[in-house]
């Protein structure tokens, strides 16, 4: 008689609550989401619509407007991200890792605490910051004869949107610094040291050695910072309020999602169009991971030490 | 022990039962604020004149309350007396039989028509709520600053242009205090306050309902036209000013003139140490006939699931006497009765706004009836316009055809 192989319940038991928590806050929202952008509200009565809320959110002007807008103004939101951010991010990493710097612990905190400020927090502090009625901006460029310079930054529309990404930017730069940094500690002596022998040294060791060897952590941050964009939405609340003013220039595609699905004021809240919109988010997100992962992140080329 | 306790929860229910003989009211509301004036004022002296009743007001914060009211009406656990918010909202409940119908009530003819509007069905066969109270729209004014630069309280557009210019040559304040950040006050305290002396109140806001007129006509351009030539009479960097930037520049006495809504004026008391002053919107040429905003902002409703509904409405017919109204615009000054007879209210500087009822004819923010119930919604699309053109990135007819394209998309009687 063969054995017969034992059931490993131990396998289930042990995936079970981590999958059990995961679906219900995650895949069944997800899934619920998905399912409401299909009905439409006539009359308080549900009806199914099929892709109508979809054909409405890209064919009809006035939602379609909104949407390039906002979905412009996220790509900016991320571009300034990718340009600012992270070559900063690495630069403070690789300043910090090096061996001769000292108090290197007392900048890392520094950098790294706006990190883990509330939004709330962050967008007050720098709404006062550059308020042209009480804001030390102003004040502080008049010190160096540079007050011309000072403009109500966050009431232009030409200007409002950058602003607030560098504001998001200076938050959450210690977060790539961190990675990066800890990228950086993990490359064996045995490697820069060889790099030394060959004459490789200072900046050149770190553009011919150090840089390759991070990529793939560059790679993450890069994707990470994607996500978070696309996903923004609590500064621009904060600073801006949900009409993300002035004239809609600092809207993305979260603020939009809120008005639509809560309503504002006088508008009434659209539960059906708003889970269209975060499909659409969804979709984006989604096409841009993918990208990465099957695109990038498979040609990008690993060391082991 | 058991038992003993048994027995203290029998005698707590029977003092409880002992107590319902008197009956008790519960009112809804989401003015938190008012609080210790209900509990202080307003309630003592309904209580008074009827002993049997006793009334608790049971306010939830203002961001609450449309969800909250709507799940305890749901759930049967609502108050017997529900304060209505304008419009829509409260038209909502009423359509679901949330609210009962008090079209009945002798006390409304004690109300114009325009001031019960907002708790009315579309015909205006049904009146809803007991109207209470409403915000009038004005300038608020600096008097010391008024009385240092010699200059008088504008009666003409072109006088209060004279006025900005004096004040801005002057150069000790700031001719306005308004920022566009926020983009509310420039449509509320800008459009909605300067509008109605040009698109003559009721007759202007109730054929653009009709679809008589369109908001692209040149009497709902020319607010624009006038609000494109505020930007350099508000302060440095107004295009970042806040709300609360605003009212603090006044009250600190940096700047000489305020749009205001006469809800600040309880906040002004307190805060501003120099003298103010109020003026209506000015007129565009000397003898028009001058028009005011004046906003119906809440009201009170019957529970239509009320068990008390005896007692709600005594004190539904108390809400709609001139004994109430006294008493209520006193106590919150700057939240103006809506009766139709004249109220002597103690606050100089909110009687001073009431009393534009008599000289000026009411009319309500153009946008709050009807036509903000589509997408997108007009409401909030002024704002964003009114911003514009104060911060001049968009023309006054460049900013009007676009609210008039938005308004058409889904209002059949403008298409």
């Amino acid at each position: 008689m063969a054995d017969r192989k034992a059931v490993r319940w131990h396998i289930g038991i042990f995936l079970a609550p981590a999958l059990i928590v995961y679906t219900a806050v995650m895949i069944v929202p997800l899934f619920a989401t998905l399912d409401l952008s299909l009905y439409t509200t006539v009359d308080q009565v549900r009806h199914f619509a099929g892709l109508a809320n979809f054909r409405r959110l890209f064919g009809d002007p006035i939602w379609s407007e909104q949407f390039w807008n906002a979905l412009g103004n996220n790509t900016w939101f991320f571009v300034i991200h990718m340009l600012v951010q992270n070559p900063i991010g690495v630069g403070l990493a690789a300043l910090l890792s090096s061996p001769r710097l000292r108090f290197a612990a007392v900048y890392r905190t520094a950098i790294f605490v706006p990190t883990v400020l509330s939004f709330v927090i962050v967008g007050f502090v720098w709404k006062l910051i550059l308020s042209p009625l009480w804001g030390i901006a102003p004040g502080l460029l008049d010190m160096v004869g540079l007050k011309s310079l000072f403009a109500p930054w966050l009431g232009k529309p030409g200007t409002a949107l950058t602003t607030l990404a560098l504001i998001s930017v200076w938050q959450f730069v210690g977060i790539p610094m961190m990675l990066i940094y800890a990228a950086l500690l993990s490359i064996p002596d045995e490697v820069l040291e060889a790099a030394e022998m060959d004459g490789v040294t200072g900046a050149a060791q770190f553009w011919k050695i150090k840089l390759p060897l991070i990529l793939p952590s560059i790679g993450i941050i890069s994707i990470l910072t994607f996500v978070g964009n696309f996903n923004a939405f609590d500064l621009i609340y904060v600073a801006q309020g949900a009409l993300a003013g002035p004239d809609h220039s600092t809207d993305i595609l979260g603020t939009f999602l809120y008005r639509t699905f809560f309503g504002f004021q006088l508008q009434l809240g659209d539960p059906n169009m708003g889970a269209a919109i975060a499909t659409a988010m969804f979709a984006i997100i989604l096409a841009g991971v993918c990208l990465y992962l099957f695109g990038i992140q498979t040609r990008l080329r690993r060391y082991q030490f | 022990m058991k038992t003993t306790f048994g027995l203290l929860m029998a005698g707590t229910m029977l003092m409880g039962t002992a107590a319902w003989a008197e009956t008790t009211l519960t009112i809804e509301s989401w003015r938190n604020d008012d609080l210790p004036v209900w509990q202080q004022t307003i309630i003592p002296a309904f209580e008074k004149a009827h002993p049997d009743i006793k009334v608790v007001f049971a306010p939830s914060a203002p961001t609450e309350y449309n969800a909250a009211l709507n799940s305890k009406l749901d759930a049967g656990t609502a108050g017997d007396l529900i304060t209505c918010r304008p419009f829509d909202a409260s038209l909502a409940l009423f359509q679901k039989g949330k609210l009962a119908d008090l079209s009945g009530m002798a006390e409304m003819a004690n109300f114009a028509d325009v001031a019960k509007a907002a708790w009315q069905t579309d015909d205006g066969k049904h009146t809803f709520c007991m109207p209470m109270a409403s915000v009038i729209h004005g300038f608020i004014y600096n008097a010391d600053a008024f009385a240092k630069l010699g200059i008088t309280p504008p009666k003409t557009m072109d006088e209060f242009y004279a006025d900005l210019d004096k004040i801005k040559k002057d150069g000790t304040f700031v001719p306005l205090a308004m920022g566009t950040h926020d983009q509310w006050e420039a449509a509320t305290m800008g459009y909605q306050n300067i509008g109605p002396n040009y698109w003559m109140g009721e007759q202007g806001r109730l054929a653009l309902i009709a679809g008589k007129q369109k908001l692209t006509d040149a009497d709902w351009v020319a607010p624009f036209k006038e609000l494109a030539k505020w930007g350099p009479y508000m302060g440095d960097g107004f295009e970042a000013q806040t709300y609360p930037d605003s009212q603090n520049m006044f009250t600190l006495g940096r700047a000489a003139i305020y749009p205001a809504g006469s809800w600040e004026i309880a906040g002004f008391t307190q805060q501003a140490t120099f003298k103010m002053g109020a003026f209506p919107p000015p007129v565009a040429k000397a003898g028009d006939p001058c028009f005011i905003s004046d906003q119906p902002d809440h009201a009170l409703g019957l529970n239509a699931a009320s068990k008390n509904k005896d007692a709600a409405m005594v004190f539904l017919k108390w809400v709609g006497s001139e004994e109430f109204a006294k008493l209520y615009g006193n106590a919150l000054p700057g939240f103006f009765p809506l009766i139709d007879k004249p109220v002597q209210i103690d606050n100089p500087l909110a009687n001073e706004m009431l009393g534009w009822r008599q000289s000026c004819k009411s009319t309500m923010r153009s946008t709050y009836q009807i036509l903000s119930r589509g997408t997108p919604n007009l409401e909030n699309a002024t704002w964003a316009a009114a911003a514009n053109v104060i911060n001049g990135t968009q023309t006054p007819d460049a900013a009007a055809a676009e609210l008039q394209k938005d308004l058409a998309s889904w209002y059949k009687p403008q298409q």
